[in-house]
């Protein structure tokens, strides 16, 4: 279970990026985390692995306080965290295999990780991620020889291999296009089924966020709007989170589902 | 104001009348300026000398004429000492510059208050002193020969190297080291899976960019004494053996340029 208590991030410019957030993710449930641009999701997410400091609150993460951890501590917190990222962050000049690996490094010593003795057990793990991803035939490929998709799905096998608890997903779609994006929802979200996970994702694509998350959860100017089932996410509700705006068509978008991908491929 | 109107027309021009008067008056002092020094120059120029100098080009041109081709057969070793004094002291200043470089790069050091100032003091220092003034210093601390002519060309690199390095290590992805570090990893392992593989290509044409040019450098060393061929250009020219400095400088000529050859087929094959 994660917990986040009266999270708060002020940036040193003064901007209350947070203000007082608080939020239950029960284990196994994914959530989708949705607002207007700066209101605050990605820091929310990158406060629970503090790639951003909180300034006040507390995360939780299966009774352990992350905020309160040690260097050595939050490292061995972060191997439980897998993160995947909006522009995908692959290491470019690196294979894929090394990308996957990447995701192993908590768990290894410093020269072991360098010379890239990798354990078997660890790389019979990526092979098996690799293939549930469909790349197993790539893995000596570099990573920037890659398209947007591709890229996307060794983020997510990067993420897997940690064996985390939760995972925290950055706008996972917001540089592919619509099929692919929902192919890579797909995935995430079946994956996470098949191994318990908790997530949050990130998302501005409200109608997908809608096919593919059990709750969503709106943020607005740095404070939690709404918490509710997909389906309650009526035109006023968004007009809360996102303000005034015609917002039938958004929602028509999630009726039609899957036909409406057929047509723009066409 | 730039834009009049005339009548019904806007008319646009690129300056207005005082702003390019002001243009001109800033051209009028430069070329008084150098006017003026140039009637310094010219007042403490011996003449006689310049004059005289295509007939003392065309004698010297003469005697150096032609080459004294036997010498070669002694200049194979110093040449070889040459390009090991080039090689050792590149591999040296990139030993010493790559952690330098790390404590300068401002996403990397660790203490921007201490470490930083004394990483990027280092590289300033050891730039600014040409290596041929390091080769003095070291000749006379250490004794003549190759280690000073080395360690002269590794000092003077220390800087160039750390300093392209840090502006590298500046400029790289944050994203791909945030996600390496989000995984857990160390610091240690942030830098060699999020941060080198980055700046590998920077590394590797910094590096023998600088060899090339620690050919050229070492090749005069040897004028104050620190090893290889310009100890034989020096003792040549002492004696006024006009052939041999021929000789000299056309096997220069030729190892500079399979340097820069070899440098640039380096380069392309590693970016």
């Amino acid at each position: 279970m994660l917990e986040l208590k009266n999270l708060g991030k002020r940036y040193k410019t003064g901007d209350d990026a947070l203000k007082g957030v608080n939020l239950t993710i029960p284990n196994g449930q994914v959530i989708g985390l949705i607002g207007p641009s700066g209101a605050g999701k990605s820091t929310l997410i990158r406060c629970v692995n503090r790639l951003v400091e909180p300034t006040t609150g507390t995360v939780i993460l299966n009774g352990t306080d992350i905020t309160k951890l040690s260097s050595s501590g939050l490292r061995k917190a972060r191997r439980e965290m897998g993160m995947i990222f909006q522009e995908y962050a692959l290491v470019d000049r690196l294979t894929i295999m090394e990308n996957v690996m990447s995701g192993r490094l908590g768990y290894m010593g410093f020269w072991k990780s360098f010379f890239r003795k990798y354990p078997q057990s660890d790389i019979d793990e990526a092979f098996r991620l690799l293939e549930r991803v469909g790349l197993d035939h790539m893995v000596d490929k570099r990573a920037d020889e890659l398209s947007g998709g591709q890229k996307q799905r060794v983020g997510i096998a990067r993420a897997l291999i940690q064996q985390p608890k939760v995972i925290l997903i950055d706008e996972p779609t917001a540089s592919l296009d619509p099929k692919t994006s929902r192919q890579i929802m797909r995935l995430i979200s079946e994956l996470c089924k098949e191994r318990q996970l908790s997530a949050i994702v990130n998302i501005h694509d409200v109608a997908l966020a809608q096919m593919f998350v059990e709750r969503i959860v709106g943020l607005q100017d740095g404070e939690l709007v709404f918490d509710g089932a997909p389906d309650e996410l009526t035109p006023e509700a968004l007009t809360k989170i996102y303000g005034e705006e015609d917002w039938e068509a958004t929602i028509d978008d999630v009726d039609e589902g899957e036909e409406n991908v057929g047509d723009q491929n066409t | 104001m730039p834009v009049t109107t005339k009548g019904e027309l806007k008319v646009w021009q690129r300056r207005d009348r005082a702003k390019q008067f002001k243009i001109w008056f800033g051209w009028f002092i430069g070329v008084a300026i150098f006017m003026f020094c140039w009637k310094i120059i010219s007042d403490a120029t011996t003449w006689f000398f310049v004059y005289d100098a295509p007939r003392i080009a065309v004698d010297i041109g003469g005697r150096a004429w032609p080459p004294r081709w036997s010498y070669l057969s002694e200049l194979w070793k110093p040449m070889w000492d040459t390009i090991n004094i080039a090689t050792l002291g590149t591999l040296l200043a990139i030993i010493m510059g790559v952690p330098v470089a790390f404590l300068a790069a401002t996403n990397t050091t660790p203490s921007k208050r201490f470490l930083r100032p004394l990483a990027l003091l280092i590289i300033v220092s050891t730039r600014s002193i040409n290596s041929l003034v390091w080769a003095l210093l070291l000749v006379s601390i250490i004794g003549p020969g190759i280690f000073a002519g080395t360690l002269a060309i590794a000092i003077r690199s220390i800087g160039f190297v750390a300093k392209l390095l840090y502006e590298a290590i500046e400029e790289i992805d944050v994203n791909q080291v945030e996600a390496i570090q989000a995984t857990g990893a160390s610091k240690l392992q942030v830098i060699a899976y999020g941060i080198v593989p980055q700046i590998m290509p920077a590394f590797a044409g910094l590096s023998v960019f600088r060899w090339d040019i620690n050919i050229r450098e070492s090749t005069i060393l040897g004028l104050v004494g620190a090893g290889g061929i310009g100890l034989y250009l020096q003792s040549s020219l002492n004696i006024l053996a006009w052939p041999q400095v021929t000789v000299i400088l056309i096997m220069i000529l030729i190892a500079v340029v399979i340097s820069e050859w070899v440098s640039s087929k380096v380069r392309l094959a590693i970016i």
